[in-house]
């Protein structure tokens, strides 16, 4: 199937967003990045790594473990906690959550109730590396890597080398279709 | 669905429950430590025996999975107008719990609550028999302190013989492969221990400079625990964990108390408050714990 | 006339033959034609022997009517084969005059169904302190003094019923069961009390009663009957006493020859009952020693418990379970005795107890016969008893009550009446 983003796509993506980021927050003071497990993690902490580059002091990053906050825990087996950790109050700073995919929007519904957990944020943006539509709630992407249009049968693949040993994007046609995002 | 005893339980199984409670232990540490995960779900609390630490642990668990709890003491309740556990049981049932956690004094209760409501039952222990989620605490407990429970060498000491504890415990810390050594007279041993994971001994001076782990428990003189040795001072000569004894354990070791602790009895107050202890430790585990077990009863399509 | 037709029959020899009960009596055996007016019960396949006595059974009337009372149990015990039935005396009030032992005796009559025959308490309202009415209980037809549901603990009163029932001819009966050892135990003491945290109920607890009580047998010539046999130590000390010639007996409840304590695991109260289930090893023993005589009978303690009672956790419950309607099904199922043996442990011996002409049939016996068929498969689920405390529920039986005749009367017939 094919791979839509390779590698070097990828590092010139997130390369983007951090610019975006940056641009829309006037720099990085008072930003803190939380991704989203797994893959929303390691996407976070390039994009502050890019940020450092180019804007001065690195935002602390984190991670936000949605699990607890799913709207479907009744109708899927027991999910696995792989944890939150906020390095930082998050009251009255801007919140950046970082995610792979952006689907029906649940996810992003449970990490915005998550969020209330650690504290009131000033704001919160939403940065996806890839927007492939389908949305379920009223939520859209502030920073997007690339937007691409996918039917019901087919299933958007993020790997990336701290989890899966390779960069890439691909889109694949599920062999069941999924109504909820991976 | 329910969770009654420990027995059966394998290594997988418990680790598999021990990072759920991970999560919890974490979800517990943040600035709000409360999720939704449970939210809209209706928990019967059962209590038919004083209890402190377990009541208040399930609640607490209870609640910071969002999860509404019912509670039902025997004091002041229909129990003193002499309605049976079964009617009880159906009637709080009729209220809509998803799930009972149930606490009797009687071997077995909780089964016969499975049965008789067909709602899954947690078991907060059953007479002399089992309490798997202090069992899975106490795992919890000696996994963050050691990394890992296999090939700890663990003395349980004292009123084995009504110790729910002792039986949960002591089989879950096997299944982990610990060595579980069980020290007691043998007015206060099980009668038969044949078959179980576990040595016995008389002698706790003779253990003391080899363990790892202490695990301390009561005379349980409600479960017949009166009348088995000469005397109190007789007892805490031979097996009370005075200061005089802790001296002499290896400075890695580590004590555990499932509590309520008689001080000066069982344990030394300065030992049970000293750095050896893990006993507040346990309970702070009890919460993670129980929200484990009851998100595992109760999200999703079941893992078992 | 009744005719028993084809089955075979537990008499001089056991054949295939025809038994016909008229008056009340046994009146020809052999090929019996039939006339007219008389009724035909086929018994081909089935046994065909004196009706089935127990000499352990609690009616619970007066007291406890709500777990069962004379009538009902009467019935029950006709649906089991019985026609005598021993009555205990642990009633509320308890049998311990002559006046409540008439009263069990013609509650019975009206019944009609099965001889109830009453036993008596060995001491006054079963306390264990001072000695019953003795005399006017053995004028109201008792023979058998027992303080059932508990032992009698006081060597001392025990020697002076001895003493005095001995004079009498009667038989003393204890539920062997020493206090101490006993303690709150639920349970047998073993390996599975030990895991379920149960408080056990050793074997020995019975075997030491036992074993005091027969030095009282030799001091005093007694009759003794040891009730409900359930250690194998207990029965060696019976073996003893029978070699060395003492007037001892004893009774083995179906439920501890077909149970181990394993039934406990289970938590569910129809595994209760004291003594309690015991060990494989018991349970072979008791197997055994039925097979080889040196338990004389099977008893039933048929100890009724309403639905209500028992659906408590384990520990809570009240001890006993129902039998009469299981018992000689349960028999053949554990120990598949032939034809000669099962007669014999469940009519004739327990009959002999009671001073019944109970033997094997022929012309003038007694109108009380039981068919039984030894190769009927049935799982019991519903009961003739008020109550259905039994542990055989859902467990599949071999053999079957088909017929009893009780004084020449057809007292249960198997596929009437919705049986």
């Amino acid at each position: 199937m094919p791979e839509v983003l390779d590698r070097d796509d990828l590092g010139r993506a997130l390369r983007r967003i951090a610019h975006e980021i940056a641009e829309r927050n006037h720099g990085t003071a008072d930003l803190v990045l939380l991704g989203i497990p797994r893959r929303g993690v390691p996407l976070a902490q390039r994009i502050a790594t890019v940020l450092e580059e180019i804007e001065g002091p690195k935002p602390p990053v984190g991670a936000l473990d949605i699990s607890m906050y799913r709207d479907d825990i009744a109708s899927r087996p027991t999910p696995t906690m792989h944890g939150s950790s906020v390095p930082v109050d998050v009251t009255d700073r801007t919140v950046v959550l970082v995610d792979d995919v952006l689907f029906t929007g649940r996810t992003i519904r449970a990490a915005l109730d998550a969020i209330n957990g650690f504290g009131r944020p000033a704001a919160v943006q939403l940065a996806v590396l890839v927007d492939r539509g389908h949305r379920q709630f009223p939520i859209r992407a502030d920073f997007v890597g690339k937007n691409l249009p996918t039917s019901g049968i087919e299933e958007v693949v993020v790997a990336v080398e701290e989890v899966d040993g390779v960069d890439s994007v691909r889109v694949e046609v599920a062999e069941s279709p999924s109504g909820l995002e991976p | 669905m329910s969770l009654l005893t420990i027995e059966g339980m394998d290594a997988a199984e418990i680790s598999r429950l021990l990072d759920l409670a991970d999560g919890f232990v974490e979800v517990l540490d943040r600035p709000v430590p409360k999720v939704p995960a449970l939210q809209g779900r209706t928990i019967g609390m059962l209590f038919y025996e004083a209890s402190t630490r377990t009541r208040m642990s399930f609640e607490r668990a209870a609640k910071a999975l969002s999860a509404d709890t019912m509670s039902f003491t025997p004091s002041g309740s229909s129990v003193s107008k002499g309605e049976s556990l079964k009617d009880t049981a159906l009637t709080v049932g009729s209220m809509g719990p998803d799930l009972f956690v149930v606490r009797h004094g009687s071997t077995g209760a909780p089964w016969r609550v499975a049965e008789w409501t067909g709602l899954p039952v947690i078991n907060a222990g059953d007479g002399a028999h089992q309490h798997p989620t202090q069992a899975l605490l106490d795992c919890l407990t000696l996994r963050q302190h050691f990394g890992s429970i296999d090939g700890l060498r663990v003395a349980i000491v004292g009123d084995i013989r009504h110790s729910r504890v002792a039986r949960s415990t002591a089989q879950a810390f096997a299944a982990m492969g610990a060595s579980v050594t069980f020290v007691a007279p043998a007015t206060l041993l099980p009668f038969d221990v044949g078959g179980w994971p576990v040595e016995t001994t008389s002698d706790f001076d003779g253990l003391i400079a080899e363990l790892d782990v202490v695990y301390m428990l009561r005379i349980q003189q409600e479960r017949g625990g009166g009348d088995v040795f000469p005397s109190i001072g007789e007892y805490v000569n031979r097996f009370g964990l005075t200061r005089r004894r802790a001296d002499r354990l290896p400075a890695h070791t580590m004590v555990l108390h499932p509590g309520p602790m008689n001080r000066g009895v069982e344990i030394d107050p300065a030992v049970a408050d000293g750095p050896r202890s893990l006993v507040t430790k346990q309970v702070a585990n009890g919460v993670a714990v129980r929200m484990a077990v009851l998100f595992d009863q109760l999200s999703g399509t079941g893992s078992r | 006339m009744i005719i028993l037709k084809g089955g075979t029959v537990f008499g001089a020899d056991q054949t295939l033959a025809d038994v016909a009960v008229d008056g009340g009596r046994v009146v020809e055996i052999g090929t019996v034609a039939a006339g007219p007016d008389d009724r035909v019960i086929d018994c081909s396949g089935a046994w065909v022997g004196p009706g089935l006595v127990d000499v352990h059974v609690h009616l619970r009337e007066p007291g406890q009517e709500w777990k069962e009372d004379i009538a009902s149990g009467s019935r029950s015990a006709a649906a089991g084969g019985f026609t005598t039935v021993v009555a205990m005396p642990n009633t509320e009030p308890a049998v311990d005059s002559g006046q409540m032992a008439r009263y069990v005796h013609d509650r019975g009559v009206e019944a009609g169904v099965v001889r109830v025959v009453p036993s008596g308490t060995i001491s006054l309202e079963r306390a264990g302190r001072k000695l019953s009415h003795i005399d006017d209980l053995w004028a109201a037809g008792v023979r058998i003094f027992t303080d059932d549901g508990d032992s009698v603990a006081d060597a001392g009163l025990l020697r002076r019923a001895m003493e005095y029932i001995a004079e009498l001819g009667g038989i003393v009966a204890q539920h062997a069961e020493d206090s101490g050892l006993a303690g709150r135990g639920h349970m047998h003491e073993g390996a599975i009390s030990s895991r379920l945290g149960m408080i056990g109920l050793p074997s020995m607890a019975e075997t030491i009663i036992v074993e005091r009580d027969i030095r009282l047998v030799e001091l005093t010539g007694c009759r003794y009957h040891v009730q409900h046999v359930s250690a194998r130590a207990t029965i060696e000390v019976i073996r003893r006493a029978k070699a060395a010639g003492l007037p001892v007996t004893a009774e083995v409840a179906p439920h501890h020859l077909a149970f181990t304590d394993r039934l406990v695991e289970s938590m569910n109260p129809v595994a209760k009952m004291y003594p309690p289930l015991r060990s494989d090893e018991d349970v072979a023993a008791l197997r055994v020693g039925l097979a080889d005589g040196t338990i004389d009978c099977v008893a039933t303690d048929h100890a009724p418990h309403s639905a209500h009672e028992k659906d408590v956790p384990f520990e809570e419950a009240p001890r006993g379970v129902i039998g009469l309607e299981t018992a000689a099904a349960a028999i053949n199922t554990s120990c598949a005795l032939p034809i000669a043996d099962f007669f014999d442990r469940m009519a004739v011996r327990p009959g002999q107890l009671l001073g019944l002409e109970t033997g094997p049939l022929v012309v003038g016996s007694p109108g009380d016969v039981t068919v039984f068929d030894p190769a009927a498969n049935w799982t019991p689920e519903t009961f003739v008893s008020k109550s259905a405390n039994s542990p055989w529920i859902g467990h599949e039986l071999t053999g079957r009550v088909r017929s009893t005749i009780y004084g020449g009367q057809v007292s249960f017939q198997l596929g009437e009446d919705g049986q």
